[in-house]
């Protein structure tokens, strides 16, 4: 069983939802549709009030090369085009849509292509950029932008990461299960893209077993490699991906590209599949609601832009101890702000869960028991990092590697002083990139 | 669902139960095993001490939190865990006062003057040891011989080796004796099993590598085994070096403490080396019959200086990569 080389957790895997099927979502009362669901620029509402739109229709359009459409999720009329709560944090600009309920397609869309492997490279790279497909594992950086490697860096292989080593989550294992086919096929339309035949992987953890026959089944043929991957966190994080799968290793500093990998998502490719041989865009994802507060633990499919107020009500209910819903897993997702924040693209969970850590302050003396240093992923000294941060030192904290932190949170995961260690580092990186763009204005 | 109010805090929103409470406790109950074998091997005095020296350190800490007004520590373990590793760091006959002072001198001098648990260069029971050992030096080595009911005391075998030369002090002693424990030396010190059976817990509790106890036992080891080599009539062999003495507690629980000792595995091993040779010099040509204490102490002096050069290899790596670039 192949692993990343260094550190790592083992946090207790919850993963209550493995055995449950994908529950389609009925069409919620209203859609709220962000414009900013990637990374790079917001798309540009290119619809106005009261506009009737039907399903699939672009409705945000890209604004940049790192940037990606947007559609809209049913057929409807729009009813709103203003700032609104999103899961990420912040208020974004947002299109309210009013469904009609007829989910009516828009013209065009929705159609079988017989064989995929007619259409030109250009042509399937433009169906990826035009259905607005960006990485689903939580990042959004565009895929399209992912697939078109500069022409220096010589790409020779591509992973899937099916690890989900996030606790909880189980949306990308159901799909690897259910959508098998889709998801192998998904990935060879990525592959035909590059210039020269690559090797292809697929990285599971081996704590699901059934996700890994399944794919096999397909994959085998194909010459697609489906490796089993020892269950240890961050195994799904990309660079601890590349280590295990291959053995190379990105420094600092370097992209995957830089060592001839691309990784992209199980949910990713399935859209990839969609976009591709069903000609739809991307306006639903699998995803997984979770934690010990909400009555029915389960994974749905929800449209893009379904609120999370809608998804609870499917749910059961949540309980009244719940002190914190996360968008995303627990070790990297983010605390929401508001129930008004809709379903986007990269959001791969929804938790309920009551943080009793949350009551008392939790920060006490490091003990220098060196727990952080042995568990980090990256061979960092997290303790030192922290410290240097909270000293505000930011030219030396740049020298003992913070460009080098993933932010998976082992470090914070085991500290047994309760250390924000992962959360002073953000904080380093937030002011040393905002000091070096103070610098180059 | 409207009574609910959300709170937002950073990632991760799950963490391990390990708290310092739960590292220090189990230090303590990776102690037990040698505890109990003291009280067994040298009876109720014993007891008596290993009382005495944890309620009087959680009493300084409590006193030092309250002076130094801060929040109270004195149950958060650490204190507790210095007064059982002194207790078994003196022998069993010590004055009900001079125990006292020793506490004293771990809690106030050793780890508040330098801001506390965390903050602490030297191990404060090992301070304390040494302040005995240096104040009350007749006290602190007239060791009562194991199972004697009128506290009887004798030399111990490393004093032995120090005084009548390798011949008496090898007569002294059986060598699985001193593995089992049926010697003379301090509470703790005695029983090599005990401490290892503790030992095997805190590694698999991964609370200590194995850097620190391997590289030190192993370098006294080397060191005293070439000089028995040289001449066997001058230098003891070097299983009677591992099994006498502190050495064992003092590599696995002494030398092993967190706040101490380097936080990288280089400098653990750098660390565990120094410790294990300045040990074997002091047997060998020291003035003292023992020289663990003096060792982990002189080596905790080091342990800034060690980081420190971790710290300027990692910079130097990084710089190494950005000229590259």
């Amino acid at each position: 069983m192949k692993t990343f080389n260094t550190g790592g957790i083992h946090p207790p895997e919850s993963k209550f939802t493995g055995n449950s099927a994908i529950e389609v979502m009925p069409l919620p009362a209203e859609l709220a549709i962000p414009m900013n669901q990637h990374l790079g620029k917001p798309a540009k509402p290119i619809v106005k009030l009261n506009d009737e739109v039907k399903k699939g229709q672009l409705i945000g359009e890209a604004d940049g090369f790192i940037s990606a459409n947007v559609h809209a999720s049913t057929s409807g009329k729009i009813k709103a085009i203003k700032s609104h709560p999103h899961p990420g944090g912040q208020y974004a600009m947002t299109i309210f849509i009013t469904p009609d309920g007829k989910d009516e397609w828009a013209e065009g869309l929705d159609t079988v292509a017989a064989d995929w492997k007619r259409f030109s490279k250009d042509e399937i790279l433009k169906k990826i950029k035009d259905a607005g497909i960006v990485g689903m594992g939580g990042a959004g950086f565009p895929t399209n932008v992912k697939l078109s490697p500069p022409p220096d860096k010589k790409i020779d292989t591509i992973i899937l990461n099916g690890a989900e080593c996030e606790p909880f989550l189980t949306a990308d294992h159901r799909l690897m299960v259910e959508s098998a086919e889709q998801v192998v096929i998904g990935m060879e339309i990525m592959a035909s893209l590059l210039p020269a035949p690559v090797k292809l992987a697929i990285g599971v953890e081996s704590n699901k077993p059934d996700a890994i026959a399944a794919l096999e089944k397909f994959a085998a043929p194909k010459q697609i490699e489906v490796v089993s991957l020892k269950t240890k966190y961050p195994q799904g994080a990309e660079k601890q991906l590349i280590n295990a799968i291959t053995g190379r290793k990105v420094a600092e500093g370097e992209l995957p590209f830089d060592k001839g990998c691309i990784v992209q998502n199980i949910g990713t490719a399935a859209a990839v599949f969609d976009a591709v041989c069903r000609n739809r865009p991307l306006i639903e994802r699998v995803l997984t609601v979770s934690g010990m507060e909400i009555t029915q633990r389960k994974n749905i499919s929800a449209r893009i832009g379904t609120g999370f107020k809608d998804i609870i009500a499917f749910c059961g209910s949540m309980s009244d101890k719940t002190n914190q819903v996360i968008s995303g897993g627990p070790m990297m997702g983010k605390a929401i702000f508001s129930l008004d924040v809709p379903v986007v693209k990269t959001t791969s969970g929804i938790l309920f869960i009551n943080n009793r850590s949350l009551d008392k302050s939790r920060e006490r003396t490091c003990i220098r028991c060196g727990r952080c240093v042995e568990v980090c992923p990256q061979g960092l000294a997290p303790w030192l990092l922290a410290n240097t941060a909270q000293l505000k030192q930011f030219d030396e904290i740049q020298l003992i590697g913070l460009a080098n932190c993933t932010e998976c949170g082992s470090c914070t995961y085991v500290c047994p002083s309760g250390r924000e260690l992962v959360h002073w580092i953000k904080y380093a990186k937030a002011l040393v990139s905002s000091r070096q763009k103070r610098k180059s204005a | 669902m409207d009574s609910v109010k959300l709170k937002v805090s950073y990632a991760p929103f799950v963490h391990t139960k390990d708290s310092i409470e739960s590292v220090m406790y189990n230090v303590a109950l990776a102690l037990a095993p040698a505890t109990v074998m003291s009280i067994y091997l040298f009876g109720m005095p014993a007891l008596l001490v290993t009382v005495i020296c944890i309620v009087s350190c959680i009493g300084f800490e409590w006193l030092m939190d309250t002076i130094r007004k801060k929040p109270a520590s004195c149950l958060d373990g650490s204190a507790f865990v210095t007064g059982l590793l002194l207790a078994l760091n003196v022998p069993s006959n010590l004055p009900i006062w001079m125990l006292v002072v020793g506490s004293f001198i771990a809690i106030a001098a050793a780890k508040h003057v330098f801001g506390g648990l965390g903050h602490n260069i030297f191990n404060p029971a090992l301070v304390a040891r040494v302040f005995l050992l240096v104040s009350f030096p007749a006290a602190m080595t007239s060791w009562p011989v194991p199972f004697s009911i009128d506290m009887q005391t004798a030399a111990s075998p490393l004093g032995i080796l120090k005084t009548d030369g390798v011949e008496a002090a090898m007569k002294s002693l059986d060598l699985m004796n001193g593995f089992y424990g049926t010697m003379n030396g301090s509470m703790g010190e005695t029983s090599a099993l005990a401490l290892l059976a503790g030992a095997a817990w805190l590694f698999y509790k991964r609370y200590i590598t194995i850097y620190i106890p391997f590289t030190m036992l192993g370098s006294v080891l080397l060191f005293s085994a070439i000089f028995h080599m040289i001449d066997p009539s001058a230098y003891a062999p070097p299983l009677f070096h591992l099994v006498t003495g502190g050495l064992i507690l003092g590599a696995f629980f002494m030398a092993t403490d967190m706040v101490t000792s380097p936080l990288s595995i280089r400098g653990q091993v750098i660390f565990g080396l120094g410790c294990g040779l300045l040990t074997a010099v002091i047997r060998l040509w020291g003035g003292y019959p023992e020289g663990v204490s003096f060792a982990i102490l002189i080596m905790n002096g080091f342990v800034p200086l060690i980081d420190n050069w971790d710290l300027n290899e990692r910079k130097a790596i990084h710089q190494k990569k950005s000229e590259k670039k």
